[in-house]
């Protein structure tokens, strides 16, 4: 197996506009080392690659570290999927913690994770990725500088490249009538971090995804007023669901292959049943069934509309000077607002034509991984899962490396397998219909997609695992 | 078989509930970050103890941080009458990633079972299957015709009690035999039925390196079960004659250990 930064040679006569190319030859690049990073740099040392990691900040953990000024961390963040579904596979996390563990448990089974399987010396802190270009195969240069911009860039040449830089640190700002003559505070989500910021104000909350709810409850608890601005109706689960964590309950209807009508019917009346009508608290019906996006996970919403420490509200249709003005013709005199509208991904580095993007900028990919016309890059984590989302980045990542593998051992195999999967290109792995919003665009159903992996996997394996043996 | 197995719905809507395990520990006087810690599992009915006879601080000793788990219901782990195989193989994974670094996995008897489920779980650095109980019938038989009436309970999910001329040689003394079969205890009647019906274990994660390590007067593993198991891993078993099933406890316990170790030291796994 060969070692990273051992193969160094500076002598290599490459060239790329005037400035040299370090070949790295068979050594995989990986940008980012969050937890999708750390996944892929994991499995594929793991499929005997040789890994360059390259991170901008100075420690991993990528969104979940909060010392990063991307984090998008607050305090109080806990975990909105229970154990089973937010673990490794292959790295379960402790017995002993709780069902749904507090995003510092999070940050130190990253850093546990790395240590334990020896990553660190793979990852080059503090260095940011600049551009990654195509070569002329099918290897790429990928341009480096030390992150802060000080320092001379230099290229290296890849056998492929894996990005796992994140999608949920460019925050999506929203555009309203008459923001700028708004004379309180606005902030986006992931700028706040403490429910001190929210004491004694009155707040408004715009937005009804799980970070939106989250806020939207500290503020319950701190502000003097808060308001909760939602543009349609959602299905609010309880953390807890006849006693056990909520998405243990659903997936033992999944486990039980129980269609997803019926799961739907079910889950209704389930709700109706423990939660009651959402009516009944000022909350708009759901437009949609349940199941049809990512349920919102949260226990302590409802309990706060009942005690009217907080107020639904529609939507915002414009700003005043000292007030919001909503939908209903209703208006409301915030101090603070804080956008909880989302994040939209970006590939700076990147000509966005590579990722097949349309003109909103969303990339046309296989299995959400993989581009049509770039067999050596791929993206691991880009995905908006019902459930927690290093299982599926686990298996991505495994999915990748056994690609890369495959393509050096059986250029045959992997060109069918390639023609094969173009043809699965910017399918969806959701059987319900996932509203069209940003927000929805990377949007999969754990199970099918696990599915879809798995039969990629099936197809992609007996060769390498018994080469993979083989080498031993 | 697939290579890989992703679907756990099981696992994911029916977690295996948190245990209190029992732990031993070795810690090298000097330690060696060039050697990986070894995890040791018992056998059914054993404990993390058998291990702490001897073969703990001789690991230890050559370099290795040595430790040993009783999976739930064993040793002085909580009680579990009713756990089940994959309940044993959680024991192990959840020490195993509690370590600092990848470790290697070391399973004796049923064990080397639980170990290879174990390492379907978990990329170990490599495994070592020690006479290793896989189950099925043909064990059920061996184990009737050396001890008729200590077994038969078990086929009927009663309480099985293995005879000093199983687990050991007459090398050992019989005080000594006496006393360790009396501390020897029994697995959980489910884990005893699954042990029988023998559900093959999936492939090894990770692609580690396996090795066998066994004896052909083991009057527990048949020799045509030792070269089944070590054939499924792509080798043939390490023997060491003269010894009894109990390879940890027996009088020449170095030998095997000193191989497993040898084995580590020189794969550089």
């Amino acid at each position: 197996m060969s070692t990273a930064n051992d193969s160094f040679d500076p002598s290599t006569t490459l060239w790329r506009d005037g400035r040299p190319v370090y070949d790295r030859r068979d050594t995989v690049c990986v940008v980012g080392a969050g937890a999708s990073g750390l996944a892929a740099v994991k499995n594929l040392r793991e499929h005997g690659f040789g890994v360059d990691c390259y991170e901008r900040e100075t420690s991993v953990g990528g969104a979940w570290n909060w010392r990063h000024d991307r984090s998008p961390i607050y305090a109080n963040t806990h975990l909105i999927s229970s154990k089973p579904f937010t673990q490794f596979p292959d790295f379960p996390m402790p017995d002993t913690w709780p069902d749904y563990p507090h995003h510092s448990q999070l940050l130190s089974y990253l850093e546990r994770y790395a240590e334990h399987f020896d990553l660190n010396p793979h990852v080059w802190f503090g260095t940011e990725v600049v551009k990654v270009e195509p070569a002329d195969d099918t290897s790429w240069d990928v341009t480096t500088r030390s992150a802060g911009g000080a320092g001379s860039e230099r290229t290296h040449r890849y056998l492929a490249v894996v990005l796992a830089n994140g999608h949920n640190w460019a925050p999506k700002q929203p555009a309203y009538e008459g923001l700028d003559e708004f004379r309180g505070q606005t902030m986006h989500a992931s700028a706040y971090k403490d429910p001190k910021e929210l004491r004694g104000r009155r707040v408004l909350v715009v937005g009804g995804g799980n970070t939106g709810c989250d806020i939207a409850v500290e503020a319950a608890t701190s502000a003097s007023q808060t308001w909760h601005s939602t543009r349609r109706g959602y299905w609010y689960l309880p953390k807890y669901l006849l006693g056990r964590p909520a998405d243990q309950v659903n997936d033992q209807m999944q486990a039980a292959r129980l269609p997803l009508g019926v799961r739907q019917w079910l889950a209704a009346r389930t709700l109706r049943l423990t939660v009651g009508d959402q009516g009944r608290f000022g909350l708009p019906k759901p437009d949609h069934k349940v199941f049809e996006t990512h349920p919102i996970s949260n226990s302590q919403l409802m309990y706060h509309l009942g005690h009217g420490t907080i107020t639904p509200v529609p939507d915002v249709r414009r700003f005043h000077r000292s007030a919001v003005e909503l939908t209903d013709g209703r208006q409301v005199e915030p101090d603070l607002v804080v956008f909880a509208t989302g994040y939209l991904p970006r590939f700076e580095f990147l000509a966005p034509e590579i990722l097949g993007a349309d003109e909103h900028g969303r990339p046309t990919l296989y299995l959400h991984a993989f581009p049509r016309t770039y067999p050596t890059l791929a993206v691991a984590g880009l995905l908006q899962p019902d459930s927690g989302l290093f299982p599926l980045v686990h298996w991505q990542t495994v999915l990748i490396a056994r690609w890369l593998r495959l393509r050096d051992r059986d250029l045959a195999r992997a060109a069918a397998f390639w023609s094969r999967a173009s043809a699965d290109v910017g399918k969806r792995w959701n059987r319900a219909r996932v509203k069209d919003s940003t927000r929805h665009w990377f949007e999969v159903n754990h199970i099918d997609y696990l599915r879809a992996l798995q039969s990629a996997l099936d197809e992609l394996s007996p060769a390498t695992a018994t080469a993979a043996r083989s080498t031993r | 078989m697939t290579s890989v197995r992703i679907m756990r719905n099981r696992d994911w809507a029916n977690p295996v509930p948190p245990a209190r395990r029992e732990v031993l520990t070795a810690t090298p006087e000097l330690p060696d970050d060039s050697k990986p810690p070894v995890l040791f599992v018992p056998g059914f009915g054993h404990g993390a103890w058998a291990y702490a006879e001897h073969w703990l601080e001789h690991a230890a000793g050559r370099g290795f941080a040595a430790h040993a788990v009783s999976p739930r219901g064993h040793g002085n782990s909580e009680p579990a009458p009713k756990a089940e195989l994959r309940a044993y193989a959680h024991d192990v994974v959840q020490v195993a990633a509690g370590l600092p670094r990848q470790a290697v996995l070391v399973g004796h008897g049923a064990g080397a079972l639980v170990v290879a489920h174990a390492l379907a779980r978990y990329p170990a650095r490599a495994g070592v299957l020690a006479a290793p109980v896989f189950g099925g019938w043909a064990t059920l038989g061996l184990a009737l015709r050396h001890n008729l009436f200590g077994t038969l309970p078990g086929a009927f999910g009663g309480k099985v009690r293995v005879g000093r001329r199983q687990l050991f040689s007459r090398d050992l003394p019989e005080p000594v035999a006496r006393d360790y079969l009396k501390r020897i205890g029994h697995a959980s009647r489910r884990a005893q039925w699954e042990l029988l019906r023998s559900r093959a274990p999936e492939e090894p994660v990770g692609a580690p390196p396996v090795l066998v390590v066994g004896t052909p007067d083991d009057r527990v593993v048949p020799r045509s079960a030792l070269d089944r198991v070590a054939a499924r891993y792509g080798g043939a078993p390490l023997l060491f004659p003269g010894m009894g099933h109990d390879l940890m406890l027996d009088a020449r316990w170095p030998e095997p250990l000193d191989a497993i170790l040898d084995w580590l030291e020189k794969g550089d796994h």
